[in-house]
Parts: C-alpha cells; sequence; structure tokens
C-alpha cells in the first residue's frame, strides 16, 4: 500500500478513536441518570394503575415473569400490602388501525380492573388518539369493571354487540383497546394463582 | 476570501435558508411538523449539533484530507448526535420523552452535512461556528413556521404543549385559535407536510420578488 493510503486511514483512524472514547465517557457519565429516569417513568406509569393506597411495596421492583397464551413471557409488576398480593400490572398489546396499542393494565386480587392506560400507539390524531387519558376520559370507563359485574358477550364495542363506545370516525381503535383488555383479564384468570402467591 | 458574519447571519435566516431555499432535510421537516413545539424542538436539537459539527469541521480542517472527509463529517455529526442524545436523556428527559424519537433523525439530515462540505471544511472556526449555528436557526424558524400552520389548521392549536418541552412557565404560549373538533386533518397528515412545505416556498419566493430580488436556484453548494 502506498504511503498516502496509511495517512488516510490513520487520520480517520484517530478521529474515530477520538470520538469513540468522548462517547464512551459521556455515555458512562449520563448511564446512571438514564436508568434512574426510566425506573421513574415506568414507576409513574404504574402508580395510575396501582393506587398507592392499595400496596405499601414498590411495584417496579416487585416483578415475576409469566407466560401468556401465546407462550410469550409477560413481565407482573406486583402491588403487595403485608405480604399480601392487592393487585397486579402488565402491558398488554391490542391492534389498532396503525400497528399494535401498548397498554399498562392493572388489576386487583378479585380481577377487577383498577386502571388502563395507553403506553405507546401510532393512531390517527384527533380521532384514534382519544383512548390517551389526556385528550378524552373514555379510557377510565374501565375502571371497576371485570368478567364478574360484566358479562363476557359485553366486552366489545357498541358496534359489535357490546357495551363501549366507538368514536366517531375511529372503530378499529377502541375496538383493538377493548380486545387487549379481554385477553389481558383472561390471562389474569388463567395465571390468577400464581400471580396472587405471596413472597 | 472570508465571507463577511453579516452575510452568514442573512444566508442561514432567510437567502439560504435550509429548508425553504435550499429545500435540505425534508426527510425530519415532514415528519416533525405535525405541531409548532415539535418543530421547535427538534430544530433547537439540529441546531446545536449543527453548531458543534462545524466548529469541530473548521477547527480540524487542515488536518482533514480530502480523500476521508466525507466519512469524518458523518463521524463528527453521528458523534455530536450521540452526544445530544445522551444528554437530553439524562438531564433534560421531559424534553426527551417527547422529541427523543426524532434526534437519531438529525444524523439522517443531509443539511449538516452539506454545510459541513460547503462552508466550514473552507472557512475560520467562527466564521464556521456562526454559519452552523444560523442554518440552524433558520432550519428551526421554517420548522416552526410550517408546524404552527399544519397544527392551526388541522388541529385548532398553536404551540401546544409547549410547557413539557421548554417548561411550566411556557405554558402562555399554549393558544388555542380554533374551537376543538373543527380541524382539517389533512393538515397533520403527511400531505398536509408537503401542501404547507410547497405554499412556505411559494411565500418566500413571493417575499422576495416583491422585494425586487432575482429569484436564483440555491443549491447546497452555494456559500
Amino acid at each position: 500500500m502506498s504511503r498516502a493510503t496509511w495517512i488516510h486511514a490513520s487520520i480517520l483512524g484517530a478521529f474515530c478513536l477520538g470520538f469513540g472514547i468522548v462517547l464512551a465517557v459521556t455515555d458512562q457519565q449520563t448511564n446512571d441518570d438514564i436508568k434512574q429516569r426510566i425506573l421513574e417513568d415506568k414507576e409513574r406509569s404504574l402508580s395510575q394503575v396501582l393506587p398507592t393506597a392499595i400496596h405499601d411495596n414498590s411495584p417496579v421492583t416487585d416483578t415475576i415473569t409469566l407466560k401468556d397464551a401465546k407462550g410469550e413471557d409477560v413481565t407482573i409488576y406486583r402491588a403487595t400490602k403485608g405480604g399480601q398480593v392487592t393487585g397486579v400490572a402488565y402491558t398488554i398489546v391490542g391492534s389498532g388501525y396503525a400497528g399494535p396499542i401498548r397498554l399498562m393494565l392493572g388489576v386487583d386480587a378479585e380481577g377487577k380492573v383498577l386502571g388502563v392506560r395507553v403506553i405507546t400507539h401510532k393512531e390517527t390524531p384527533g380521532l384514534g388518539d382519544k383512548i390517551q387519558v389526556d385528550k378524552g376520559d373514555w379510557i377510565l370507563r374501565f375502571n371497576g369493571l371485570s368478567f364478574a359485574n360484566t358479562p363476557l358477550e359485553k366486552w366489545k364495542v357498541k358496534k359489535d354487540g357490546g357495551q363501549f363506545d366507538q368514536f366517531s370516525g375511529a372503530t378499529i381503535t377502541p375496538r383493538g383497546v377493548v380486545g387487549a383488555i379481554r385477553e389481558g383479564l383472561h390471562f389474569f384468570d388463567a395465571q390468577k394463582s400464581k400471580m396472587l402467591e405471596a413472597g | 476570501m472570508a465571507t463577511p458574519y453579516k452575510t452568514i447571519i442573512k444566508d442561514g435566516l432567510w437567502e439560504n435558508n435550509g429548508v425553504i431555499a435550499m429545500l435540505l432535510g425534508m426527510c425530519p421537516t415532514m415528519a416533525v411538523t405535525t405541531s409548532a413545539t415539535n418543530g421547535l424542538g427538534l430544530g433547537i436539537a439540529t441546531a446545536v449539533v449543527m453548531a458543534a459539527s462545524s466548529l469541530l469541521v473548521a477547527l480540524f480542517r487542515n488536518t482533514i484530507t480530502q480523500e476521508v472527509r466525507i466519512p469524518v463529517y458523518i463521524l463528527i455529526i453521528a458523534s455530536m448526535t450521540t452526544l445530544v442524545d445522551l444528554c437530553m436523556n439524562a438531564w433534560m428527559h421531559e424534553m426527551y420523552k417527547v422529541l427523543g424519537l426524532f434526534i437519531p433523525l438529525i444524523v439522517s439530515n443531509c443539511l449538516p452535512l452539506a454545510r459541513l462540505e460547503a462552508f466550514a471544511a473552507k472557512e475560520p472556526v467562527s466564521r464556521s461556528f456562526l454559519d452552523g449555528l444560523f442554518m440552524g436557526i433558520g432550519f428551526t424558524l421554517a420548522l416552526v413556521v410550517i408546524g404552527a400552520i399544519r397544527e392551526l389548521i388541522g388541529n385548532g392549536t398553536v404551540f401546544a404543549d409547549a410547557a413539557l418541552l421548554l417548561g411550566p412557565a411556557f405554558h402562555f404560549m399554549e393558544l388555542r385559535l380554533l374551537p376543538a373538533d373543527s380541524g382539517v386533518l389533512l393538515a397533520i397528515l403527511p400531505p398536509g407536510g408537503f401542501l404547507v412545505t410547497g405554499l412556505v416556498l411559494v411565500a418566500k419566493r413571493m417575499i422576495d420578488l416583491a422585494a425586487g430580488k432575482e429569484i436564483r436556484m440555491a443549491g447546497a453548494h452555494s456559500v
């Protein structure tokens, strides 16, 4: 190889090394803070579906992993009070108009919905995004519902013969959300004993 | 010949504006201008990356050889973007939650690379820094204008959620100018991005024509 090639290679290499070091140092400096922020975010979203009144532990660190009906791992965040499991929260996924809708579902020990919140979605702004709690109170009407007080065939949007409103101009989004919550409660029923096991 | 400071500032903000004159960086422009706040956030982040990378390239312009300059420029832009990404995630987390998704788009924006090649590689450090900074501010202005128009037509608001980005003191910026549910959704959807950007381009040319300026095709190469 010619001398010029070596010069170019070493210039490029020196820049890579230099910026590599800068990035490594920054990563190290910010790593702890970023982990802390992510934990805080998770705590905040969990506190919306697991009211602080029902637990004396930190659900974000009290987790177990179970397999759902499709055989995929689901992380269960557990709220306990005096060693008794009083509620659990886990992520459920519904199929929306523009991709998956990820939600956090909180269920108490009797299988009643404590709360549901959207984590991420790609629904149409102005139509499908009314599932977010800051854009409408639609998502709050699931609070307190269970298979015991709402028969299974009513867990659908009104258009499909159920009891939940769809939005004008958007049916697929609420249908996806209702379906995800229904599946989430089935999952709770199936894994209840493991979820509520103390310790 | 060093470019005068005044020309650098005027070029960045208006004459040779990254979006509405050079038509560079269309990908992030279309993606984030669904609201004025998003445009402002990505604009500021881009301006920081552009100012920093222009400064670095000008500093090392005599070391970087012609043959390896493009990979070195991209390396510098990508490093600066990653730095901004990490620092925002750690210390401006609320802002990061709104903008985090868009920050990596800065690397795919051809505007920083174009300015490094056309300006910072030839000009002294102070002027290059100024060029990067004002090209970035010009980019921000264009994004805010396009975002505000799309948001107003589509949603009836301007600068909605600005407080989330800038802090609670900025609640006063959040305006609702039209009643809720009166928006034309098209403006927020992708076609609206092209339509509004096109109309803003027309507006710029009409202003330039009215001022008696000659309309010339600006390009990434023009200084």
